[in-house]
């Protein structure tokens, strides 16, 4: 959803995607504490609008059209040719930015909702094996987080019991250092708990082994290239897609391979089944439609605020678009069988709102 | 099942062994208790079963230490681990997931254990430590008994043979302390698990052992027998031991049942000498309580900690807090101390708010020992702290030094406070917390891993503070502690004064706060020994 918004500038083609997309999590969202971030997402997309149509109206390029009001013009140095502040504001100018400031917005949406229906830890758990110490070390800097929260609280409690300052500059040194030798404490106790429970058990790393690592950093590399480019079409002539593809083989080969020789097993993995890809191909559906659009050059994809009109309504796109809503249906409902009824959201929605990149890297 | 042969053991830093020539064998399903004095090498001897001594520590281990077969010396500790599980004093540092199912499962993930064998094995942890109800929950928000038994699961998923747990139960309230040991006692007598703990409260652990390794610390041989012949000559001992000793029966009970069916004619000795007992009432009405919290209420979000307690605490008094983990103690002693202010209500001492004095102010007038008495500590050695304080808090020189000594004579001046024993630490921070010389002292938990001597200590020196006219507070889980030192005892449950009176009263006619004397000389209101022998020598003479 995130690409289809990037490819186009139909204004009415960006509030369908936004409406689609918060329906979806409207309907599949648990009541975990991520679940709130697709409405922090949503505040942040109306700041950045808001900024988009401010900055072009003070500072923006003065093209002729209709105009709507104008402000005093600031005389700036001969240096400062290329900028100006104020004068004359035109109505294509305002629209061009509100709906500059709108794509942005719902790429954001579209990201809050991907966070709003995909539980951090359980994404790791996806993480193939070979990544697995990267995703223990994740899980552990996680956790971590919270129990500095706690830690700096009895510091500061500590601090005051022994009549010391908890504020300004002292106070924080006087924090800090407490803090940071916990911290170290409590990893030293950590690393012998993990030793003490098989970690790094039996560790032999054959020549194979390691090249399959590499592959797999190279994969992820060429697959971020790859998306970097499929997202800006601009950038890349062959429009990213073939790196996409060679990287994600790599990252696919070497993730096997190495993955094969690990005596490691995993708890309960999440399962991968019919709805699962039903929501996967839905995503890829959305995108689909926007690049073969985009290629055939079907009018309405793109809109321009010069000559000033309203947008067309291109049908074969709003259907491209709605077809994004069937993950509202399609995806796991929260705690079905076969979902851990621990975090009942359906991480498998969170393909959907950036198909391009997250089914690629999986 | 373990076997030590002609262990020794010295830290790297220390010229003088730890372990001195240790030839011990474990065999498979016994349960096995290690006691001694801190520092005489528990913790030491606990971790050379699954090979963090010397791996994880450092320091030079000579002779040879076998589990099953397999030596620590050419298998580190993440070899040994489906054979010995380790379970240490503070759980919450040793979790490496975020929620209990992935906790449990994460030794058999390391180990390599097929998915459908580590799902059934999750689910049996489960219903065996009756942790089903908390699968899904996050371990931050679990209480301290939650805690210890997942760690307790996390090591049992991998069905080792060998369960090593330092500990456990120091942070446990009595409930939850039971909980854990009857868990331990069924792995031994339903599985055949070997069972290797070492505890500090003797009185909770004892009846459930088969054999008693008593530590003697510096290097001394170790004493291992059964339970009644090591503590007929211990020098550490739970109460009911030494009611044993002063009544002279034989063989030493070791549980409340055993020591009831003797205490027969102790009984019939004490009956009628009870009037000779410290007056039960509180002392008379003083007009004016040193400190007092008036319907004071506090909340964490929407959670209440504390629902509208009405508290006043005298000069000369030590009251005791007791109640379950996360009733409310703690957020109590806060209060008192000032470290956060009420939600609504109001907390006085001396006429003044302890929350909106600035802090030089506020440690004239109360301090707290926390629970965990480190995190006061930040200088660098034993001198620099003492000094430290003196400056900060404009007293003579060598003030906090002396109150040291009073505390604790011969703590070691130039030691890091990190490498003091458990209570020459906690010595140092009430030495530190008293040396302003506060009216009001607060201590929360702090029997927390000291042993019995430390413990008469902390007594004698709570009672002389009382005595100078201090007024402390306490909140405790350990009902040994309450019986000797408290005036009164108030119990909270869920944020509510449950039942406030003397300690007498309120711990006697309580099933889970009653000390083992009281137990055994029930319906009578004995609490200690000392009491016991006073009145005793008293009628003969």
């Amino acid at each position: 959803m995130a690409v289809a918004a990037v490819r186009t500038t139909n204004p009415m083609l960006l509030v369908l995607i936004a409406v689609v997309v918060v329906f979806v999590v409207a309907a599949r969202r648990s009541s975990a504490p991520w679940s709130r971030s697709l409405a922090v997402f949503f505040r942040l997309g109306l700041i950045v609008i808001a900024i988009r149509v401010v900055v072009e109206v003070v500072f923006g390029l003065r093209l002729p059209g209709n105009v709507l009001f104008a402000l005093p013009r600031v005389p700036l140095p001969a240096w400062a040719a290329g900028v100006s502040i104020g004068g004359p504001v035109t109505v294509e100018s305002v629209l061009q930015a509100a709906v500059d400031g709108l794509r942005l917005a719902v790429i954001l949406l579209c990201f809050g909702a991907a966070n709003s229906l995909a539980s951090p830890y359980r994404l790791l758990r996806c993480l193939p094996t070979v990544l697995y110490e990267a995703g223990v070390a994740v899980t552990v800097a996680l956790t971590f987080a919270p129990e500095v929260v706690i830690a700096l609280g009895t510091t500061r409690d500590a601090r005051r019991l022994r009549g010391r300052p908890t504020r300004g500059i002292a106070g924080l040194r006087g924090l800090a250092i407490p803090v940071l030798e916990g911290a170290l404490d409590r990893s030293l106790q950590l690393a012998a708990s993990m030793d003490a429970r098989g970690y790094g058990r039996r560790f032999v790393a054959p020549t194979h082994r390691r090249v399959a690592t590499g592959a797999s950093a190279l994969g992820l590399l060429l697959v971020m290239v790859g998306v970097f480019g499929a997202l800006d079409p601009g950038s890349m002539p062959a429009g990213g897609i073939p790196i996409l593809a060679v990287g994600s083989v790599l990252l696919a080969i070497g993730m096997t391979a190495g993955g094969r020789r690990s005596p490691r097993t995993r708890y309960r993995p999440d399962m991968w089944r019919l709805p699962e890809w039903g929501v996967v191909l839905s995503g890829c559906a959305v995108l689909g439609t926007f690049v073969v659009a985009g290629v055939a050059g079907v009018p309405g994809l793109q809109f321009t605020a010069y000559p000033l009109h309203a947008p067309i309504l291109p049908v074969v796109l709003c259907i491209g678009i709605l077809v994004g809503l069937l993950p509202a249906a399609l995806a796991p409902s929260p705690g079905g069988p076969g979902h851990r009824g621990l975090d009942p959201t359906s991480v498998e929605a969170e393909p959907r709102p950036s198909a391009g990149v997250t089914g690629a890297s999986r | 099942m373990i076997r030590f042969t002609d262990v020794t053991f010295a830290y790297s830093d220390s010229d003088q062994p730890t372990l001195r020539h240790v030839d011990l064998t474990i065999g498979e399903g016994e349960f096995c208790l290690v006691v001694g004095t801190t520092g005489s090498g528990k913790s030491t001897l606990l971790g050379a079963i699954n090979g963090l001594v010397p791996h994880f520590t450092g320091g030079h281990l000579s002779g040879a230490v076998t589990i099953d077969g397999r030596s620590t010396r050419d298998h580190p500790p993440r070899e040994l681990a489906d054979l010995v599980g380790m379970v240490g004093q503070n759980p919450s540092a040793t979790f490496v997931t975020d929620v209990v199912e992935d906790e449990l499962a994460y030794a058999m993930e390391n180990l390599g254990v097929t998915p459908t064998a580590m799902r059934r094995r999750v689910e049996d942890t489960l219903d065996l430590l009756g942790l089903h109800e908390l699968r899904h929950r996050s371990l931050l928000t679990l209480s301290g008994g939650q805690q210890q038994r997942v760690a307790i699961g996390a090591v049992l998923t991998a069905s080792p043979r060998v369960l090593v747990l330092d500990e456990p139960t120091s942070a446990l309230d009595p409930a939850a302390a039971e909980e854990v040991l009857a868990t331990l006692t069924r792995l031994v007598h339903d599985v055949g698990m070997t069972v290797v703990i070492a505890e500090h409260r003797l009185e909770r652990v004892v009846p459930f052992a088969d054999r008693v390794i008593l530590v003697p610390g510096s290097g001394e041989d170790l004493i291992v027998g059964r339970p009644q012949e090591v503590m007929a000559e211990s020098p550490v001992a739970p109460p009911i031991v030494e009611l044993a000793r002063l009544a002279g029966w034989e063989p030493i009970p070791l549980s409340v049942r055993d020591a009831r069916r003797m205490a027969g004619p102790l009984r019939r000795r004490l009956a009628g000498l009870e009037a000779g007992l410290p007056a039960s009432s509180l002392p008379g009405a003083m007009p004016e309580p040193l400190a007092a919290a008036e319907r004071v209420s506090s909340a964490y979000g929407s959670v209440m900690a504390l629902n509208r307690i009405d508290l006043g605490i005298r000069r000369g008094e030590v009251v005791a807090i007791m109640g379950r983990n996360g009733s409310g103690k703690s957020t109590l002693l806060g209060l008192l101390a000032g470290l956060r202010k009420p939600t609504k209500g109001r907390v006085k001492i001396d006429g003044q708010e302890p929350g909106d004095l600035p802090p030089r102010k506020l440690i004239k007038l109360v301090g707290l020992v926390p629970q965990d008495a480190a995190v006061l500590l930040y200088c660098s050695s034993v001198a620099d702290e003492c000094e430290a304080v003196d400056r900060e808090s404009g007293l003579l020189p060598g003030t906090t030094a002396s109150t040291l000594d009073r505390v604790l004579p011969g703590v070691p001046r130039h030691h890091h406070p990190r490498d003091l024993s458990e209570g020459q630490r906690l010595a140092l921070a009430l030495a530190v917390i008293l040396a302003p010389a506060p009216p009001l002292v607060l201590l929360d938990e702090p029997t927390r891993g000291l042993d019995y001597p430390s413990k008469d200590r902390l007594v004698r020196l709570l009672r002389e503070l009382a005595a100078d006219g201090h007024g402390v507070v306490l909140a405790t889980h350990d009902v040994e502690l309450v019986a000797r030192v408290a005036d009164r005892a108030v119990v909270l449950a869920e944020g509510e004064v449950v039942s406030d009176g003397a300690a007498r009263e309120v711990v006697c006619h309580s099933p889970v706060f009653a000390p083992q004397v009281a137990k055994v000389l029930a319906p009578e209101t004995w609490l200690t020994v000392d009491e016991v022998r006073a009145a005793l020598t008293a009628s003969v003479r």
